[in-house]
């Protein structure tokens, strides 16, 4: 916990959960906190230093979204739009970014929607989440009007009214609103609402290379844009030169005239200082930037860098890996803007031979793994995940079905071959003894499946359709 | 003389005819090492830098799981890395190995949609180091289709697109004409009968529907081996020149 003073007061600035949970919050006066726990640890409030980590947290909250601004004393702003998509969407960002703080020992609530100020109200006195799109006035009606960030004398005149909830506020007669709480309290109210816009100003990290242009006359025109790009990415790539390093991830912010800012990010799959190549990245999503009235400010920021030392290109046709190393750095990165890195992969064998488990995913350009599975084993192309349940007939225990239905269809068995026996890998956490006999199969018409049994026929054993040769 | 000169002439045209139809002959086609395929396709083999379309027909043919070995096989004898796009997780890496592709040499690329699915296959298509893009799509329209085909020529890069589809309706799709050089058709048939229990190699009815400078044809082969190649089922090894003969008899 952590104290401060407020006039001649000595009050609480921070309690931890367990604080809280002893009864203690932000406000108490310290006397009364210390009577309720007597051998409290008490610790001095540093907002200077709590600041700087914020800005310091703010600046690891770039590795979601370009544009992040700490928000004193306690919150942090990351516009999430045009980025969540890298993330496999809103939700997965969210939880991925809550449970690395809290990995992190950062206790947090977090909420996407709409408006800054929907999302600080939700994030603060709601539930948190995600707010979908057109429900913000919805979801911020049921919060309490201290979510709407107003000094501390008009919550209390709201108060005296008997105001309690933003809903309320908002049924209000807006002229009236105005002439007796000013416009500040309005316009809190429409920027919770998502009726009024609110600019985030972007953290940009001091010691990440930047290019700049401002522009005496707005630009709109994509070709234009282009060639901006493309020249504040020769500037960026001079720097960067000099300093020995390349890009991995780079942020393109505009500034609209209208104060609204757009932003664009790319990452490459290694360290890269090309310019013509990092400026086609963006070329395809710059049809996503809507101009308005024109932009007046670019700045393109390479938020993320790493040591790049010239190397000697390679000669081709030594071998396939070396020419594949040579070739594919920039179509892994083209393709990891459209869709995200992650969705950009190789699959390397894993010593393993349950089917769920053959193969994990590795970076596109990592070196080559060499290793290939055991070549001789039958494995089907495609393979069902989930199994699904069949109907299966053998005519002796631990033989190969006669018939089998599948999808309400039945199969005659013309061929088969097995069983091959899959047993339960314990070292790589497998629960229980479900060791699986696969068999192969051809119907009479000539397709091939593979189907399992979960157990032997005497021990109840149920048939599973796994894979499809054919 | 006059028919030398009207042999020059000839040839003139046949070439510039290959110009107008954009079929690039600098690259040569990729033969199958089948004297049957090969005799039939123009140029002795599958056109590389072109878009070829791959369906799937018989019991389980929405998981297009002998389709997926055949384009494979077709990626494995290519030089080179190979980008496939995906559009559903059900592909399972340790089956492409008996085609000979190297899980080294796949790069993956997922997406969910069509339409987020075709741009990367021509990004992947503009990428000269590739010797091979495989798309998985459900619906490919003469625009999109011949889009990619454009891109395939320009960089010579071979474009494989297999037909997914989930319901029947998107199943009729494919019989819409699309910009594809060729197109084919896999079915699994019934092997060959082992004198003991147990499988022998698969044997597909690989149909050529569509192919620009050639006939129709069907062919029943024995599935790609551990190189990717094709072969003559050795009991059906002669049934092309009968066919050959009874075409010759009733003529």
């Amino acid at each position: 916990m952590t104290v401060h003073t407020v006039g001649s007061r000595r009050a609480v600035r921070a309690a931890c959960a367990a604080a809280q949970a002893a009864g203690l919050h932000v406000g108490m006066v310290l006397a009364q906190a210390q009577a309720l726990v007597p051998n409290l640890h008490v610790v001095e409030a540093t907002p200077d230093e709590d600041e700087a980590s914020l800005r310091e947290l703010a600046r690891w909250a770039i590795g979601y979204s370009p544009v992040v601004a700490p928000d004193p004393p306690d919150g942090l702003w990351i516009d999430i739009a045009g980025v969540a998509h890298l993330f496999g969407g809103e939700e997965e960002l969210l939880a991925d970014l809550t449970s690395r703080l809290g990995r992190q020992g950062i206790a947090s609530k977090a909420a996407v929607a709409d408006a800054p100020g929907a999302a600080w109200a939700v994030a603060r006195y709601g539930s948190g989440g995600v707010v979908p799109t057109g429900r913000t006035a919805d979801a911020v009606a049921t919060l309490s009007i201290r979510a709407l960030r107003m000094a501390a004398d008009k919550l209390g005149a709201l108060h005296r009214l008997g105001i309690e909830r933003i809903g309320q506020l908002a049924a209000m007669p807006r002229a009236p609103l105005v002439r007796r709480f000013g416009r500040d309290v309005a316009l809190r109210l429409d920027q919770a609402m998502g009726h009024a816009f609110e600019p985030i100003t972007p953290l940009i990290p001091r010691e990440a290379p930047t290019a700049a242009i401002a522009f005496a006359e707005p630009i709109g025109r994509l070709d234009d844009l282009k060639s901006v790009v493309l020249r504040l990415a020769k500037d960026l790539c001079r720097q960067l030169e000099r300093r020995g390093e390349g890009v991995r991830r780079l942020d393109l912010l505009c500034q609209r005239v209208d104060q609204k800012s757009a932003c664009l990010r790319v990452g490459t799959a290694r360290a890269n200082r090309d310019a013509v190549h990092l400026a086609r990245l963006f070329d395809e999503r710059l049809q996503a930037i809507d101009p308005g009235f024109g932009i007046e400010e670019i700045v393109l920021v390479a938020s993320k860098v790493e040591p790049l030392t010239e190397t000697q290109v390679q000669v081709h046709g030594l071998s396939d890996e070396v020419a594949m190393e040579a070739d594919i750095g920039p179509l892994v990165d083209r393709l990891g803007a459209r869709i995200g890195m992650r969705k950009v992969y190789r699959l390397a064998p894993v010593q393993s031979l349950v089917p769920e488990r053959m193969a994990r995913r590795i970076p596109a350009l990592a070196p080559p793994t060499g290793s290939i599975w055991p070549e001789n084993l039958p494995r089907p192309t495609r393979l069902l995940d989930p199994p699904e349940p069949v109907v299966a007939t053998a005519l002796l225990p631990d033989h190969p079905p006669r018939f089998f239905i599948w999808r309400k269809v039945k199969h005659t068995v013309a061929k088969a071959d097995g069983p091959e026996r899959i047993a339960p890998e314990w070292w790589n956490g497998d629960k229980g003894s479900a060791a699986r006999d696969y068999y192969r199969v051809e119907t009479m018409q000539g397709g091939r499946f593979w189907i399992f049994r979960d157990a032997p026929t005497a021990e109840g054993g149920r048939w599973w359709m796994h894979g499809f040769f054919s | 003389m006059h028919h030398a000169g009207q042999q020059d002439r000839l040839a003139d045209l046949r070439h510039r005819i290959a110009r107008l139809e954009g079929s690039s002959q600098k690259v040569k086609p990729l033969p199958f090492g089948l004297g049957e395929i090969d005799g039939h396709l123009p140029g002795g083999g599958l056109a590389r830098g072109a878009l070829h379309e791959m369906i799937e027909a018989g019991l389980a043919s929405e998981f297009a799981g002998c389709t997926t070995l055949f384009t494979a096989g077709i990626a494995a004898r290519l030089k080179g890395p190979v980008l496939w796009c995906l559009s559903r997780q059900d592909l399972f890496a340790p089956g492409l190995l008996r085609a000979g592709l190297h899980p080294d040499r796949v790069i993956y690329a997922e997406a969910e949609r069509d339409r987020d699915i075709l741009p990367l296959i021509e990004e992947g298509l503009r990428e000269k180091g590739l010797a091979a893009v495989v798309g998985e799509v459900s619906r490919l329209g003469l625009a999109a289709s011949r889009r990619l085909q454009l891109a395939a020529e320009a960089t010579g890069v071979t474009a494989l697109v297999i037909r997914r589809w989930w319901t029947l309706a998107e199943k009729d799709l494919v019989h819409l004409p699309t910009a594809a050089v060729t197109r084919w058709r896999i079915t699994p048939v019934s092997s060959e009968a082992m004198p003991a229990p147990g499988l022998g190699r698969e044997r597909w009815q690989i149909e050529l529907l569509r192919c620009r400078g050639a006939e129709p044809r069907t062919w029943i082969l024995e599935a790609c081996d551990a190189k990717g190649r094709l072969a003559l089922p050795a009991d059906l090894a002669d049934r092309s020149d009968q066919a050959a003969d009874r075409r010759a008899a009733a003529r």
